[in-house]
Order: structure tokens, then C-alpha cells, then sequence
């Protein structure tokens, strides 16, 4: 044994443990993500069961099994459940019941011992709302106006029918209320600035002023009329859509009138088949990629949070590119390789080691209140006090991450020229060429694709970062796209939101965390499956490259 | 193009050939073309840098203001305003220093425009013939009060008052006195007794407002109050007045100011003795005298100025000797509630004759019989400037003004100054930043960061202790938790790992790299922190038994199992053989957690631990230097990963020739030569760990304790930054504080990594040469 010791067997085991509890972790942690977030989607069947503390009336429980787990009976009764003496391990199980606006609640643990047996009713059903979350309960009345058009058996099918029927109209309701109005009152806000300009600007003589302002009072006119319009026509819908009702009732045997309006999505997983539920789960899957939140972000889908996370990284690419290469062609090829050299270029190494918290304190205090405050001074003085540019946006974050980034792609450029082969350079050199020219037609091409792994490895971390972006303009919900259809297209002023930050806020400040908590996950996935693509992109780039200069090289 | 490099004279070529000018022309424009280039890259090069020496030189810009001093400007002096007869009681400006008042000894209050004296508008104040005034006392700066003391026992109570308008965009102020109680006529105190009010103090509170006099040949102390009553349903409110006696503090002594808190529970009294009695009025109807305390040392020794700071909880006791101090009540060992001195400022030469208190800060204005006048910060313990007005001027009384941007000095010949003051940053000095600093309402000096509260007689509170000891906690439970797996697993893959399975985990770990913070802190904090708090018995088995695990598998398969099923795998594959050990481990240590604590810690090792006086938070360093281990992991590994692998083989071949086993070779040929690297690895896991804010931010509960506690969570520099930065006011001292704060973990990291690069770099040079 001593021996054993000595030769140093166990040490070895010792190591290779590490190693192995490593990749647990790194699989175990994406496993678990990935499941988490993708299994939300799945109807899961609708439990129902009959649950009674010892001495109380039993209660009807009906929803979804979210989560077990065992317990110590003394830790349970310091949870505050009844349960027997003589039981000293205690399984329970967190059901969620949904139908927040009636219970108040949308979790609820159960301990095993008190439940009765399981079933799963096939007339249960499962409605997203738009508004309290999930509803359980069964489906009794259909309703048109006040009359009942479908109860009992027919009624669901009569829903299912009616709801498809509506379904256009619900949209083009939500098509008003997020764009069309939305683009009037930007219009509307315009003209207002315009007036204000021409208050303010005294050049103009009297004549032609009050030309003016009559021809912006006539458009805001217009717009206005336009704007009473779509109104109109909204609450026309609205109106139609208040008709259709449905009566329904709780596992509790409460009844519940709900509008087909606020409802989203049914569903009655307990009689659908496999493949009518891998249906349904691509359906939810796709309406949470393309869809807009609701509810404080707790539900609906994260396509604003992409979308800005793709437009930030998109900025910051513009920016962070020439520079980073310029900076590295530079340090290369033209600066006298000596101790500032290797000075600079370790500094540049080490700022990538830089908290980027720090450079999100940069970004507020240089970009956002000194040059952002200072265009805001200069070009758009009619808006203040309101800021414009002198606010976190778009344009601030883009700097501030392609400042962080930077170093990543200077160094993986650099090592992209550093593998050019000198007979390379010295062919072109012999040809004739200025070095200009041996550098733009020859090297620069070969380090072509190193310089594509330093930009994607440098999008892939900035799609990862998110305390600077809390600093510099990321907001958790806003009001409009940085993109829309008309001109000038592009508001790089604008506040967006962002993948990595949308798990923090739903995770953290939102006022129902366990609801959120699926989606939560689902974002985390969806973000890391971003990052993962993109790093295995550079990874493949790299060693393809590796290989293509090794057989060059020789 | 080919055959462009044939000889000049053959027909073919003299087609292509350009002339001889436009070869010129276009040898010329290649040169431009060149070195346009090279400017251009040049610029963009250098470009970058000056952007790395931006952001350090602008970090520091915005930094450097709070520890610079305080300056004063004269910048006015003329006669008293109104008349120079009558002297000058007390001076106040309203907040735009556009109006000043004046209260003079024949009960008058001269409004005036402070720069240059011209007297806007007098009012007097209603005083019968023939007497005269004996005292004077101001209420809490804020509240504007003034009282005069007259020699017949009755008092007169006023307020100036400033309304503001913007008639046409132009800014009015237009200044009033207004009696808070009564209509103006002197208000009795003393008066059925006859005696003279020889010394008075004044304050508003939420119970109403309240008048407090002392007559010393009689040795009187009383206080009236105006108690206020809202009525709850009509909103009327109906004053009655009381009258509470208050016991003398001592026979013999002279009372020269009285001062009561703005909770009217506290009422000080200053001797012609240098001494401070302290009063409990909580019960006005039976005051207490609790202490009397020596506030000026020597014999003759006399507190010659009284005054609350903001919000009436300190007082600045200025005496004869010219010392300066602080003073609040704090409970002292046990318990029992004294007036106790917190701190000294630096002194004058001279007897300190007034003190000006700061509207909106805990600062005030010292001056002194001998006409210097000094800005003082309680918190900070700083004097942040001092001025010495010149020629023999024997300085009265000292105001600030609301917004502390001016001072109005009044000397003893009458005579006013008024000063421009510049004190942007007095909250910060390094004992306020890094040594316990005593704050107001506690009973002991402590390390705290409190940077903001709801009320604006807050004080704040700016000690980076919390947060650096924070910051180095996570940091260091991390490294506990990162830096063994990661050297153990880097070793392993290095020399041992066969090369498949080490193209498989290389890219595996370093993946872990590109995880987002959020993630892992989202993890920690949603599902790690209450997962860990109901299986904490598994976490600590997990800890202690995996280890033993390892070796157990170790010599099952190396000494039990027989060698042709030993011969099935490889060696270089004992990491895969061991993980699904890692998951039976793993499974067993969660599976058995409930009957761990059933067995040993009375069903609840949480509950457990805090009977023992554990103090656990659900949010903690234990998931905090897990999850952030998580992150660090990566980088330590990959770096010293690279490191080993890049030992010369020479070395380890040698030993192994010499009849080392291969995990001799290691321990003493490779890690020693490695560990230049091993060693900068680890330090950059640790700059990286210092500056995370995602994972620390989400995973601990923020609060800023100064303790190791493994079970308590923390507040880093850099989640402190995330946190407040965005409700931090542009410019002030929290905010440029905030930049210290990232400017420190800037400057640290820097460092840190140079090192770690240097390290590198001379060890890269050692293995060439090998």
C-alpha cells in the first residue's frame, strides 16, 4: 500500500478525478439548463387529485407536477405541513395551479402522504392568458353576447372553432397598439420639435413663420386624424371580440368568465397524442422566439431581447473590426519591434483581463454623459432637457463593448500575421512591391480568416456581457425597436433590450420569479446555444487554418 | 501578365508596356499610395493605444476631484447693512444667494443682497419701550427660526421666510418674517416671574415648536411648548401651549446656550464651566439630567460656540481655547445612553467664536476671535480649508449659505464679508474611505457602506472596507474551490490524458469559458443557493467523499480487478472511467442528505447551524465561490495547462531514464519547472474573480458585511458599481467614489495580469533554452 503510494498511482487517479468532475460540471450545467428550458414548452399532462392535512377538509388540486423532492419530516413541519409523527422522510411536490387571479398563488407544494390517488381528466384544460398567468380548469360554457352557444362536449370543440375565428382579429389589435400608434405618436413628437425649433430660431421673418407653423399645425392635423382612426378601428375590435366568452370551472368548482380576447393559447394535454404535442411544443417554441413579453417579461417570448442583442453585437462589429486590425497590422508590421512594442502589446493583452465593469464606467462617464451630453448640446438642444444621445443607447453600448473586445481581436489578428510565412512576404518584397501592397495582396488575405475567428470570438463575448450594458443602455423593457420601417430606419440612440440582461431582470427583479423561472431558463439556453455556435465557429476556423499554414509552412 | 517581364524591345511587350511618364506617374502613385497606408494605420494604431491611455487618464480625471481641497474667495465686503449701530445677532441666506438677513440686538431683521450689502427691505419686530435684548438663538438651519430672549421674561419667535416666483421667466425672491406662533407680540416665558431671558434656544419638531430659557441669577431652566394637534378628519390644527420646568444642571453654573434636537427628545445645555449637560426630555414633564460632560479642557476653559450639524443629532462645541469638536449621544458599554465626544477637528489659534452649519451635508464653518474662518467635514474628519481674514478683525458670526457655494462673516466691527465657497467633495479622506469611521446614531466606529437613504439628514457612509473585503472573500472562496481542480485536472490532461480524450476535454473546459456570467449566476443564485441551503449535508459529503472515491476506484482498478480486464482500457483514460464514479458519488451524497441530517443534525443541519451561532444566508460565499470557481476554472486551466504541456520532454525523459515512475517524473521535474506558470495562471483566475460582477451580483445578497464568514454573502467593489452607479447624481461624491472604485479594480487587474504576463514571458524564455 505504501508502495502504491509512492509510485504515485492514487495521485494520478487524483488528477484524472478533477479532470472528470470538471466535465461533469460543464455537461451537467448545460444538461441541466438545456432541459430545463426546453422541457417548459411540453404540455405536460394535468394532474388532478384530492389533498387533506390531517384533520382539515380535503381540497381539489388540479394543474402541472413542476418539481419534487425529500425532505426531513421535521423540515417539513418548519415549512408548516401537517404531517404524521411517525414518519421521518417526506416527499413532496410543487403542483402548479396556475389561476393566480383566483388563488393568489401560482406554485404550491403538496406532501405525498396527504395526497389521494392521481388522475388525469380529460376535459382539463390549459389556457395562457394574456394577463394572471396559466388557467386550470374545465371548460362548461361557450358564449356569444349573452347567449349560450356550446356547453358540455360540443363546447370545446365550439371554442376551439370560435377562438381560430378570432385569432386574426386579436392580432391585428396587437399590430395597432405596438406599431401603428406607436409610429403616429412618433410622427405627432416630431412635429412638436419642429414647432419648438421654430419657436426658438429668430431668424425667420414674421411672414414666413406663421406660413410655417400653419403648415405643421395642419400636418400634426392629419396625423392626429390618423391617430383617432386606428383608435377607432382597435376599439371596433376590441368591441367585436367581447362578444365571445367562456365559462369555466376551477379544479375548487369556481366558476369563471373569461373574454376569448385575453386568451392566448388553449390546450388540453391530457388527451392530445405524442405528435399533437411535439406540435404544440414547436408552436411555443417558436411563439417564445418570436414573440414579444408580457406580464413584466414573466411570459411570452424574447424576440425584442434577440433582436437587440443581434443589433448591439452588430454595432459593435462595425466598430470594433478596423480598429482592432488596424491596431494589430500595426503593432506587426509597421511598429519597431523593441520594449514599448512588447509593452503595448502586453497591455492590450491584459486589458482583456480587465473587469468589464470598468468599462462599463467608461462607457456611462466618457460616451454616454461626456460625448453623448455633448452632441445632445450641439445637435439637438430643441429636445433638452430631454437627452437624446446623452442617455445609455445602442451606439454607447456598441462602443463600450467593441472597447472590451478589442483586445480579442488584436491579439487573435496578430497571431493570424505571425503565422504568415516569411518567404511569403519576401516573394512579394522581391517582386517589386511597395509594402503596402505586399501587405494588402498578400498577408493580409492569408490572415483573413484569423482575423474572422477574433471577430467571432469577440461577438461571442460580447453576446455573453452584461454588466457593462446595465451602465450603458440596456433597459428591461423597451417601448420601441432600435429598427423600424421608415426613415432614418436605424435610432442608435435608442435603449434595447438584451438576452443576458433579460435573465437578470426576470430572474431577479421581477415580482413573480418562479413564474418567470422557465423562461428564464429557456433564454439561458437560447443564449448559450448563440455563444456555443459561435465559439465552436472560431474553434473550427482556427485549427482549420492551423493545418492550411502548417502545410503552407513546410 | 505574364509576359509582361520579357525584353523591353520585343513587340509584344512595347504594347503593354507603359511609356516611360506613366511609369513615373504610376511608380509615384504607388508610393503615395504607400505611404498613405502606412499613415493610415499608423493612426488607427496608435489610435488604440491613446484609447487604452484615454480610458486610465479618464478613470483618474474623474476620480482626482474628491480628494482636492476646499477654497474660499472674498468676494465682497461692506459696512453692516441697515445701520452700523446696532450689532449684528445672526446672518442667513436664502438658497439662490440672492437675499440675505440680517437680525441686529434692537430686534430688527435687514434684508439684503449679499454681494454688495444694498439693503432690499428692514422689517421690525414687535418689542416694547425700554426693553432690551438679551439673548439670541437660531433653530435647526434648515428650519429658519430665530428667537430673541428680552429682559422682561418674554421671548420673540420668528421665521424668515423667502418666496419665490418666476414672474415673465425672471426669478423673484421676495423675503418675509412670519411668526410661527402668535401674531408677533412677545411671547411670555418668564414673564409673570419678571426674570430676564439670559440664555434661549429654539426648535421646530414634528410635536410642534418649542422655546427654551434659562435665567442665570435665578438659576431658571424652562421650556414652553406649542404643542401642535392635527385634527384627523377637518386637517385643522390647534396649538396648545405648556410649560415644562427643567431642573438646573448645577448650582453655580452658568448656562450660555441651550440647544434641543429636532426629536425634542434631547436637550444640551453649554456652561460657562466648558461643560455639556445632557438632558432626557423624552418625558418633558419629568426631564432628566443624564451627563454632564467636560467639552473644553482647561480651567477657565468656557464652550464658547454651540451648534447642530444637519439634522440636529451632532453637535460642534467650539470653546475658548479654540478647539473643535463633535458630539452626539451614543450608548456606551452598558448601555446607558451619554453625550459622547466622537471626534476633534483641527483647532484655531483662538477662542472659536461662531459655527456655521452646512444645509445639506454634515460640514460646517468654524471662525475665530482672531479672524481666521475654517470649513470643516464632520464624517471625513477633515478641515478642508482655512482662511485667515486679515488684520485684526475679530470675527462674530459665520453663516453658509443653503447650497454651501457661500459664507457670509460678520466681524466685530460690524463689518461683512462674503465668500465664494468651492467644496464639491469634502466627504472623502482616507480615514473616512479605509479606517472605522464613528457615524452619527451608533454606538461604536465601524467599517460601513451606506451609500444612500430616503431622509436628507442622511449621513453617508463611505468606507471601501466592506467592499474590498467582500471583493477578496468571493474572490478567495473561488480560487479555494477553482484553483485545486483546475491545476489537479491541467496535470492530468498535460501528461497523462491520452491525446483523444484530450482533443475531446480541452475544448469541453474551455467552452466553460464562453458561458455567460449571467448564466452561471442565474444558476447560483435561482437554483444553486436554495438547492445548497435544503442539501447542505450533501454538499460537504460531496466535498470529503468524492476524494476518497477517486482513490478507492483507484485501487479497485489497479490491485483488485484482474489485468486483461485492467487491459480493456487504456491508460490516459481514467478521467472517463471515473465519471460515472463522479455521478455515483454525486447521486449517493444527495440521495442520503435527509438521513445525514435525520442522523447528526436533528433533522436540519440549516436550523443546526444557527443554533450554533452560525449566522447562514441563503445567498452565500459557498455558492458564490462555486459558481464563480465555475468561471475561473477555464482560465487557470487552459493557462497552466499550456504551461506543463510545454516542458521541454527532454526533462521528464530523463527522470523517467533514471527510474522515476511518471507521477514522480511530474511532481518533481515538471511542476517544478511549471510553476512559474502554474503560479501566473492562478493569478489571472484571480484578477478575473476580483473583477466578476455578473455571478456576485446575482448570487450573494449584497449586503456589505466585513466578515469571512463562509455562510454569509457579501457586496464586491464591482456588484457595488452595477448596483448604484445608475442612481448615483452625476459629479457628486458617490459618483466619482464609485469611479475610485472602478478605477482600484482597474489598477489591480492591470497589475495583477502584468505580473502574471511577465511571469509567463520569462518562463517561455526558460523553456527555449532548456
Amino acid at each position: 500500500m505504501r508502495d502504491w503510494f509512492k509510485k504515485g498511482t492514487p495521485w494520478i487517479w487524483l488528477n484524472a478525478g478533477a479532470v472528470a468532475i470538471s466535465l461533469v460540471m460543464v455537461v451537467g450545467l448545460i444538461g441541466h439548463v438545456a432541459f430545463n428550458g426546453l422541457q417548459h414548452f411540453w404540455p405536460r399532462d394535468i394532474v388532478a387529485f384530492e389533498y387533506a392535512e390531517p384533520g382539515d377538509e380535503p381540497v381539489q388540486v388540479l394543474g402541472e407536477v413542476d418539481r419534487s423532492e425529500t425532505l426531513t419530516a421535521r423540515g417539513a413541519r418548519e415549512r408548516g405541513f401537517e404531517v404524521d409523527a411517525d414518519e421521518e422522510l417526506v416527499t413532496r411536490h410543487r403542483i402548479k395551479r396556475g389561476n393566480r387571479d383566483v388563488t393568489g398563488q401560482d406554485f404550491t407544494w403538496y406532501v405525498e402522504e396527504n395526497m389521494s390517488a392521481w388522475s388525469y381528466p380529460d376535459d382539463a384544460v390549459r389556457l395562457e392568458r394574456r394577463e394572471w398567468g396559466d388557467f386550470y380548469g374545465f371548460l362548461r360554457e361557450v358564449r356569444v353576447g349573452d347567449e349560450v352557444v356550446a356547453d358540455g362536449d360540443d363546447a370545446w370543440e365550439t371554442f376551439e372553432r370560435l377562438f381560430a375565428e378570432n385569432l386574426p382579429r386579436i392580432e391585428e389589435i396587437g399590430q395597432i397598439e405596438r406599431v401603428e400608434i406607436g409610429a403616429v405618436n412618433a410622427e405627432i413628437e416630431e412635429i412638436r420639435l419642429a414647432q419648438r425649433r421654430l419657436a426658438m430660431d429668430d431668424t425667420i421673418p414674421e411672414e414666413r413663420r406663421s406660413e410655417q407653423e400653419q403648415a405643421l399645425e395642419d400636418e400634426r392635423g392629419r396625423w392626429e386624424a390618423e391617430y383617432d382612426q386606428l383608435a377607432e378601428r382597435r376599439n371596433e375590435l376590441l368591441e367585436e371580440i367581447r362578444r365571445f366568452q367562456v365559462m369555466l370551472e376551477t379544479a375548487e368548482g369556481e366558476q369563471v368568465v373569461m373574454a376569448l380576447g385575453d386568451i392566448v393559447k388553449p390546450s388540453r394535454p391530457n388527451v392530445m397524442s405524442t405528435g399533437e404535442k411535439l406540435r404544440f411544443y414547436v408552436g411555443e417554441f417558436w411563439d417564445f422566439v418570436s414573440g414579444y413579453p408580457r406580464e413584466a417579461n414573466t411570459e411570452g417570448g424574447i424576440l425584442p431581447a434577440i433582436f437587440g442583442t443581434v443589433l448591439m453585437t452588430l454595432v459593435m462589429a462595425v466598430f470594433v473590426t478596423p480598429f482592432g486590425v488596424l491596431a494589430a497590422i500595426y503593432l506587426r508590421e509597421y511598429a519597431r519591434q523593441g520594449p514599448l512594442t512588447r509593452m503595448i502589446r502586453i497591455s492590450v493583452n491584459n486589458l482583456a483581463g480587465v473587469p468589464s465593469i470598468v468599462f462599463g464606467v467608461f462607457g456611462l462617464g466618457f460616451f454616454v454623459y461626456f460625448m453623448g451630453g455633448g452632441i445632445d448640446q450641439l445637435f439637438y438642444s430643441d429636445r433638452l432637457p430631454a437627452p437624446t444621445f446623452g442617455k445609455g443607447g445602442v451606439l454607447w453600448a456598441s462602443l463600450t463593448l467593441a472597447l472590451l473586445t478589442l483586445p480579442v481581436v488584436i491579439v487573435s489578428t496578430e497571431e493570424g500575421l505571425s503565422r504568415i510565412p516569411g518567404s511569403i512576404r519576401h516573394g512579394a518584397l522581391a517582386l517589386g512591391a511597395t509594402k503596402g501592397e505586399m501587405l494588402w495582396r498578400t498577408v493580409v488575405p492569408l490572415a483573413t480568416p484569423a482575423m474572422i475567428t477574433g471577430l467571432i470570438l469577440a461577438v461571442a463575448r460580447a453576446a455573453g456581457e452584461v454588466a457593462p450594458l446595465m451602465l450603458v443602455g440596456v433597459v428591461k423593457l423597451a417601448p420601441q425597436l432600435p429598427v423600424e420601417a421608415s426613415w432614418p430606419f436605424i435610432h442608435l440612440d435608442r435603449s434595447f433590450m438584451h438576452l443576458g440582461f433579460h435573465i437578470y431582470d426576470v430572474g431577479f427583479q421581477s415580482p413573480n420569479v418562479e413564474a418567470g423561472r422557465p423562461l428564464v431558463y429557456a433564454t439561458a439556453l437560447v443564449l448559450i446555444l448563440v455563444i456555443i455556435v459561435l465559439n465552436l465557429t472560431a474553434i473550427t476556423i482556427r485549427n482549420h487554418l492551423r493545418e492550411r499554414y502548417r502545410a503552407e509552412g513546410d | 501578365m505574364t509576359d509582361v517581364g520579357t525584353s523591353p524591345d520585343s513587340p509584344a511587350s512595347r504594347g503593354h508596356m507603359p511609356s516611360e511618364s506613366q511609369r513615373r506617374r504610376l511608380r509615384r502613385w504607388r508610393a503615395f499610395k504607400d505611404r498613405a497606408g502606412k499613415g493610415t494605420i499608423a493612426t488607427f494604431g496608435i489610435g488604440v493605444i491613446g484609447t487604452l491611455v484615454l480610458m486610465f487618464v479618464y478613470l483618474f480625471s474623474e476620480t482626482a476631484p474628491i480628494f482636492g481641497s476646499a477654497d474660499m474667495t472674498p468676494a465682497g465686503a461692506y459696512a453692516a447693512p441697515g445701520d452700523g449701530d446696532s450689532a449684528t445677532l445672526h446672518t442667513a441666506m436664502e438658497r439662490y444667494r440672492e437675499v440675505a438677513v440680517r437680525f441686529t440686538d434692537d430686534a430688527r431683521a435687514v434684508f439684503f443682497r449679499p454681494r454688495d450689502g444694498e439693503v432690499i427691505k428692514e422689517e421690525r419686530m414687535q418689542r416694547p419701550d425700554g426693553v432690551s435684548v438679551t439673548s439670541f438663538a437660531t433653530g435647526e438651519a434648515r428650519s429658519h427660526l430665530v428667537g430673541y430672549g428680552l429682559d422682561d421674561g418674554t421671548a420673540i419667535f420668528a421665521r424668515h421666510d423667502y418666496d419665490v416666483s418666476y414672474p415673465g421667466g425672471e426669478r423673484t425672491v421676495e423675503p418675509t418674517i412670519r411668526y410661527p406662533e402668535g401674531d408677533g407680540e412677545p411671547l411670555d416665558v418668564f414673564a409673570d416671574e419678571g426674570y430676564a431671558i439670559d440664555a434661549i434656544g429654539v426648535q421646530r419638531g414634528r410635536e410642534g415648536t418649542a422655546i427654551i430659557a434659562a435665567n442665570n441669577a435665578r438659576e431658571q431652566l424652562r421650556i414652553v411648548l406649542f404643542d401642535e394637534d392635527e385634527d384627523f378628519l377637518t386637517g385643522n390644527v390647534t396649538v396648545e401651549r405648556r410649560v415644562y420646568e427643567v431642573p438646573w444642571p448645577e448650582d453655580g453654573v452658568e448656562v450660555t446656550q441651550i440647544l434641543m434636537d429636532t426629536t425634542m427628545r434631547n436637550l444640551f445645555v453649554g456652561g460657562a464651566d466648558g461643560r455639556l449637560h445632557y438632558y432626557d426630555i423624552s418625558r418633558m414633564s419629568s426631564p432628566r439630567l443624564l451627563a454632564s460632560e467636560r467639552a473644553i479642557e482647561g480651567d477657565n476653559a468656557e464652550v464658547t460656540a454651540l451648534d447642530f450639524l444637519l439634522g440636529a443629532v451632532s453637535i460642534i462645541a467650539g470653546g475658548s481655547d479654540g478647539s473643535v469638536s463633535q458630539w452626539f449621544v451614543a450608548r456606551d458599554a452598558d448601555g446607558e445612553r451619554r453625550l459622547r465626544k466622537i471626534r476633534d477637528f483641527e483647532p484655531h489659534d483662538a477662542p472659536v467664536t461662531s459655527i456655521g452649519p452646512e444645509h445639506a451635508r454634515k460640514g460646517f464653518a468654524t471662525a475665530a476671535e482672531d479672524g481666521t474662518v475654517q470649513l470643516h467635514y464632520a464624517t471625513s474628519a477633515r478641515t478642508m480649508a482655512r482662511l485667515a481674514l486679515g488684520g485684526d478683525i475679530n470675527v462674530d458670526a459665520v453663516t453658509m449659505a443653503p447650497r454651501q457655494d457661500g459664507m457670509l462673516v460678520v466681524g466685530a466691527d460690524g463689518g461683512f464679508r462674503y465668500l465664494d465657497v468651492n467644496n464639491p467633495h469634502p466627504e472623502v479622506s482616507f480615514s473616512a474611505l479605509w479606517q472605522k469611521v464613528w457615524y452619527e446614531g451608533r454606538n461604536n466606529p465601524a467599517y460601513v457602506w451606506q451609500s444612500s437613504s430616503a431622509t436628507q439628514e442622511f449621513e453617508p457612509k463611505f468606507s471601501l472596507v466592506p467592499l474590498t473585503v467582500g471583493t477578496l472573500k468571493a474572490a478567495f472562496y473561488a480560487m479555494l474551490f477553482a484553483a485545486p481542480l483546475a491545476i489537479l485536472a491541467a496535470i492530468y490532461s498535460a501528461y497523462f490524458m491520452s491525446p483523444r480524450m484530450r482533443t475531446m476535454t480541452k475544448p469541453t473546459i474551455e467552452i466553460m469559458e464562453a458561458l455567460p456570467t449571467v448564466i452561471l449566476g442565474f444558476l447560483a443564485g435561482l437554483w444553486a443557493a436554495p438547492y445548497v441551503e435544503n442539501n447542505l449535508p450533501a454538499v460537504f459529503s460531496l466535498f470529503l467523499l468524492m476524494p476518497v472515491a477517486f482513490l478507492v476506484m483507484a485501487w479497485v482498478w489497479s490491485r483488485l480487478l484482474p489485468a486483461n480486464w485492467r487491459g480493456a482500457v487504456p491508460p490516459g483514460w481514467e478521467a472517463a472511467l471515473l465519471i460515472p464514479v463522479v455521478l455515483g458519488v454525486g447521486w449517493f451524497c444527495v440521495g442520503m442528505s435527509p438521513l445525514v441530517e435525520l442522523w447528526f443534525f436533528d433533522g436540519d443541519m440549516r436550523q443546526w447551524l444557527t443554533n450554533q451561532g452560525i449566522t447562514y444566508d441563503q445567498r452565500n460565499a459557498l455558492v458564490v465561490g462555486m459558481a464563480m470557481g465555475f468561471a475561473v476554472i477555464p482560465t487557470i486551466y487552459s493557462i497552466s495547462e499550456d504551461a506543463i504541456f510545454n516542458v521541454p520532454r527532454h526533462l521528464t525523459q530523463g527522470a523517467l531514464a533514471l527510474g522515476a515512475t511518471p507521477w514522480q517524473a511530474v511532481a518533481t521535474v515538471v511542476l517544478l519547472t511549471a510553476s512559474p506558470g502554474i503560479f501566473s495562471a492562478v493569478m489571472i483566475g484571480f484578477g478575473r474573480a476580483v473583477g466578476e460582477t455578473m455571478i456576485v451580483l446575482m448570487a450573494t445578497g449584497n449586503s456589505p458585511v466585513v466578515n469571512f464568514n463562509i455562510f454569509e454573502g457579501m457586496r464586491t467593489l464591482s456588484a457595488n458599481i452595477a448596483v448604484e452607479m445608475p442612481e448615483a447624481a452625476v459629479g457628486g461624491t458617490h459618483f466619482r467614489i464609485l469611479f475610485l472604485a472602478a478605477l482600484v479594480l482597474f489598477v489591480m487587474t492591470f497589475v495583477l495580469n502584468t505580473l502574471a504576463e511577465v511571469v509567463r514571458h520569462r518562463l517561455r524564455k526558460k523553456y527555449s533554452t532548456l
